[in-house]
């Protein structure tokens, strides 16, 4: 068995409005911030997974991400895996 | 006596209000605990609106998984009738018995006021004491309220006639000014305004009476044809 460190990034999907993206997104020019634009708000999960091998690790999480962590019907969701030394 | 069971989560904070409406208009109702796996002799379910584990994760999240949630959805599947309020509605779609999500108001505001309804069917176990067209005017207390589906869904759902409410001035960015919509059976209902707390003149409304009435008349026959 390994140690992995997984990154689950958590985003809405395309089509579905993000009132916290467009929010920030109008703020920025009014503190001087020019030139912004594809603001984008989600969640960050992250967590360690005993796994025999990365397979196995990408396996488990894509398995809670589509029954628990995200929800299809308006989430999507990137995911960063690596090997933790021991 | 018909019995509505009020399932009542950690977080849950209008199981009460549920109750008092359903046994002022001469039910009689009992509060279900999330951790039992059965609704005993419940002949109605509602799943009331509140935090429901915190909201932790997203609304409804964990709520789902709850042990009480397979009797739920057993019983759905069943024909019998379900009422999802507010939060409730959020866990009945995250459950995958209604379809959509509800997402954070287009305003990033949390809204607490009283707002018109129309009822756009009648043939709903939410609905049947209404007319249609009918304006309710019905609390709404949320900040994740905003109606959301696919186009396919939203096709769906208009041409098998089931958005039950429309909100008259859409307060939240919910698509198609949608309030609440109902399953293929007709008999699982979820909507963001509260209609239990508009059940007595002291609220400052009793548009709520007739979608809780039709609910207690839905649980003896349980046939509901378009």
């Amino acid at each position: 068995m390994a140690t992995f460190s997984v990154l689950v990034e958590v985003k809405l999907r395309p089509g579905i409005a993000d009132p916290q993206g467009s929010t920030i997104e109008r703020s920025l020019p009014h503190l001087g911030f020019d030139g912004i634009a594809g603001v984008k708000v989600g969640k960050a999960i992250r967590f360690t997974c005993e796994a025999a091998d990365e397979a196995a690790c990408r396996a488990e999480v894509d398995d809670m991400a589509h029954r628990f962590l995200t929800n299809p019907v308006i989430e999507d969701y990137d995911l960063t895996v690596h090997e933790v030394g021991a | 006596m018909t019995r509505i069971g009020v399932v009542l989560f950690p977080g849950s904070n209008c199981e009460q209000d549920a109750v008092e409406a359903v046994t002022g208009l001469g039910g009689d109702a009992d509060l279900l605990w999330h951790g039992e796996e059965s609704l005993g002799d419940a002949d109605a379910v509602i799943v009331p609106g509140g935090f429901a584990h915190g909201d932790y994760l997203r609304p409804g999240a964990i709520a789902r998984f709850s042990p009480i949630m397979g009797a739920v959805a057993r019983f759905a599947a069943d024909g019998g009738p379900v009422v999802g309020i507010c939060n409730g509605f959020q866990v009945l779609t995250e459950a995958g018995l209604l379809p959509g999500a509800l997402q954070k108001n287009a305003g990033l505001k949390f809204l607490c006021t009283t707002v018109g309804l129309r009822v756009e069917t009648t043939t709903t176990v939410l609905t049947s004491e209404a007319r249609a067209g009918q304006i309710l005017q019905i609390p709404i207390n949320h900040f994740e309220g905003s109606y959301t589906c696919s186009p396919e869904t939203l096709r769906q759902l208009h041409e098998e006639d089931r958005v039950v409410l429309r909100y008259v001035d859409n307060p939240n960015g919910s698509i198609d000014d949608i309030a609440g919509v109902c399953n293929e059976g007709r008999n699982v209902v979820g909507l963001m305004p509260h209609p239990e707390r508009a059940c007595h003149p002291l609220l400052g409304s009793t548009d709520g009476q007739p979608l809780l009435r039709s609910l207690l008349a839905a649980t003896s026959p349980r046939t509901l044809s378009r």
